[in-house]
């Protein structure tokens, strides 16, 4: 056997038996959609991450990572500039063609399934952390979410009230709101709320009749978002949201964007904090 | 009014030989592409580009530690990219030289007619209809459906345009031209009309997308687009002299052995062509048509033998330096292209406007 051929036996045998025994995650990661980013962060492999999309706000130490752009509109050399070993995105990400490019160079690109529901977090949890090798802190980490969710319940078992919650997006000069099927819908129903305008589906946008028609108990809003139409005070001088049992009470619930929709880790402290917004009686005992 | 008078006679003697002007605008294409090829979010140095460039050839090797992330940024993205850039700027500002010259109108470009507003119908309708794609959708239909609807919606409204403008085999352009506003405030309507149906993913994919980007396009956008754009160009480019003749008066060229109604018909299918299938790829990218020609006109007179590839040169320049402008800008994010475009055009257009009034 000539010597480079023994050094290259040597190199596969080393090569397979590191393979086997790697526990490391990948070195250098990008991660794409605020829920993705939060949960590699919680699985403590938050040193790794090399950049991130714009909607990764949580934890505190994002702020420093270089952002992306938006997750819908990726650019994919900017993605490769940041040297990735593993892209973890959610199934937000695109466009496909930009996916498909960062293929092409050669980095991993593993696309996270989501889903507005505990079971969709637990899922998203476990897929992460699969794709770290940490399955264990992945388990631990479900179980931890599962728990508070449980514990949020239980707290709610006393509610004598089941307000209907209408959800409102503010975007730039119009009001949307959540029917079934979408996030806030799924957040209201387990924190034991009822949605003002279950019967539409989706995100749709809404007349100030319709609003005075739905008469919501309470409105809930984002933070962004309500920051955007300019503060608490100026949403009830939106047409219509005034008119409603929630305006003359002056019930606004406003929470943070990925607190509340991104159906990760906190899952189960966002619906016990929701919860005690929305039944008073539960927070007061 | 030297600025807006594309109608003047093509004067002749007075002027340098019109290669000079062309051989300077086409000089800066290779220079835009050599740019575009080299500068991006990642560095990659002029010795190891031509190193890349070698090894892809068969020339010797790039073994370097970086160099195979640097050949997949080079060859899969940006060499595309810049190709494809290349073609549409010159598209656009060919069709939008070509376009104003058939109706002697200096504001007219392929936006005018309609192509671009009903290529975001095009494309609003297969944002809205098809994101999330039906699950049985293979993936090249997911990522083929919207620039071929751009491109059919494209197609369409010039279409109309022209089906309502043209009576009896003539075209009047002033018909052609309101014709051309109706049929954009339609199109319009019918995007705004799915903007409203749509729910906030597809509002978002929607928006980036009526704000231009070059970020899309593979070798294979590229295979099914270039065929359309290189056709578009060089019919364009065949019609500089009958277009120079018509400048003189619909009725003098049909004296001088010009078909009138088939230069027109032949123009404005040529650049629905061209322009539907560089918006389809990339959405819609604002003001290249209307601006460039009239730069080159500044330069090199009011020869369409000029005017027209000299257009198609600086497009093809401006379009691939705007999108280095757009990828580096705020890397390792990007700019939408038509905002950079618009941001540079727009003042650029209001100066040059400027000065026409202070000159007249």
């Amino acid at each position: 056997m000539r010597p480079s051929a023994v050094i290259l036996t040597l190199c596969a045998a080393l090569g397979t038996g590191t393979a086997g025994a790697a526990t490391d995650p990948p070195q250098r990661l990008v991660t794409i959609g605020g829920d993705v980013t939060e949960i590699v962060y919680a699985l403590g492999a938050g040193d790794h991450v090399v950049g991130a999309d714009t909607s990764s706000v949580h934890p505190p130490a994002t702020a420093a990572l270089p952002k992306i752009g938006y997750q819908r509109q990726l650019s994919a050399e900017g993605v490769l500039a940041l040297r990735p070993t593993l892209i973890l995105a959610s199934d937000q990400a695109g466009p496909p063609a930009a996916l498909d490019q960062l293929r092409a160079a050669g980095v991993r690109v593993d696309v996270i399934p989501t889903a507005d529901s505990a079971d969709g977090a637990a899922n998203k949890i476990a897929q992460v952390a699969a794709r770290l090798d940490r399955a264990a802190e992945g388990e631990r980490l479900i179980a931890a979410m599962r728990g508070a969710l449980a514990a949020a319940e239980r707290e709610r078992a006393v509610a004598t009230s089941a307000p209907r919650v209408l959800f409102v997006y503010a975007r730039a000069g119009s009001l949307a709101v959540a029917g079934r099927d979408t996030g806030p819908d799924a957040m209201i129903r387990l924190a034991g709320g009822r949605n003002a305008v279950a019967e539409i589906e989706g995100f749709k946008a809404l007349t100030s009749e319709a609003v005075v028609a739905a008469a919501p108990d309470v409105l809930l809003m984002l933070s962004r978002g309500v920051d955007a139409a300019g503060g608490a005070a100026a949403i009830w001088t939106q047409p219509g949201l005034a008119q409603t049992p929630a305006g003359q009470a002056r019930r606004l619930v406003v929470m943070d964007d990925l607190y509340l929709l991104g159906f990760g880790p906190r899952l189960g402290d966002a619906v016990r904090d929701l919860g005690r917004h929305l039944h008073p009686e539960v927070a007061a005992r | 009014m030297t600025l807006l008078a594309p109608a003047a006679e093509p004067r002749r003697g007075a002027r340098l030989p019109r290669a000079v002007p062309l051989a300077v605008l086409a000089a800066l294409v290779p220079l835009a592409v050599l740019a575009a090829l080299g500068i991006g979010a990642v560095p990659i140095a002029p010795a190891d580009l031509l190193a890349l460039v070698a090894a892809r050839g068969g020339w010797g090797t790039a073994t370097w530690a970086d160099a195979s992330r640097q050949d997949a940024v080079l060859f899969a993205i940006r060499l595309p990219r810049a190709l494809f850039g290349a073609l549409a700027g010159a598209t656009l500002a060919g069709g939008g030289a070509a376009v104003q010259a058939l109706f002697r109108n200096p504001l007219a470009d392929p936006a005018l007619i309609g192509t671009a507003a009903g290529a975001a119908l095009g494309a609003a309708t297969a944002v809205v209809a098809l994101t999330p794609a039906p699950a049985w959708a293979p993936d090249w239909l997911r990522l083929a459906a919207l620039p071929a609807a751009a491109f059919l919606g494209g197609l369409a409204a010039t279409a109309a345009v022209y089906g309502i403008a043209n009576r009896d085999g003539r075209t009047a352009p002033a018909t052609l031209l309101l014709a051309g506003i109706a049929v954009n405030a339609l199109a319009g309507a019918g995007t705004g009309l799915l903007a409203f149906a749509a729910n906030d993913a597809q509002l978002r994919s929607l928006t980036f997308w009526t704000l231009g980007s070059l970020g899309s396009v593979t070798w294979q956008g590229l295979g099914i687009a270039a065929p359309l754009l290189v056709a578009s160009l060089l019919g364009l480019l065949a019609s500089a002299r009958p277009l120079n003749l018509l400048l003189l008066g619909e009725r003098e060229a049909r004296h001088l052995g010009i078909d009138v109604e088939r230069l027109q018909r032949r123009t404005v299918l040529l650049m629905a062509l061209g322009v539907g299938a560089a918006v389809a790829l990339s959405g819609v990218i604002a003001f290249v048509g209307l601006v460039v020609p009239h730069l080159v006109r500044l330069a090199g007179g009011p020869d369409h033998r000029v005017v027209i590839p000299g257009s198609m040169a600086l497009g093809a320049a401006l379009l691939v330096g705007a999108d280095v402008a757009a990828r580096t800008a705020v890397a390792p994010a990007e700019l939408p292209l038509g905002v950079v475009t618009a941001l540079v055009g727009a003042p650029f257009f209001l100066f040059l406007l400027r000065r026409a009034r202070v000159e007249e």
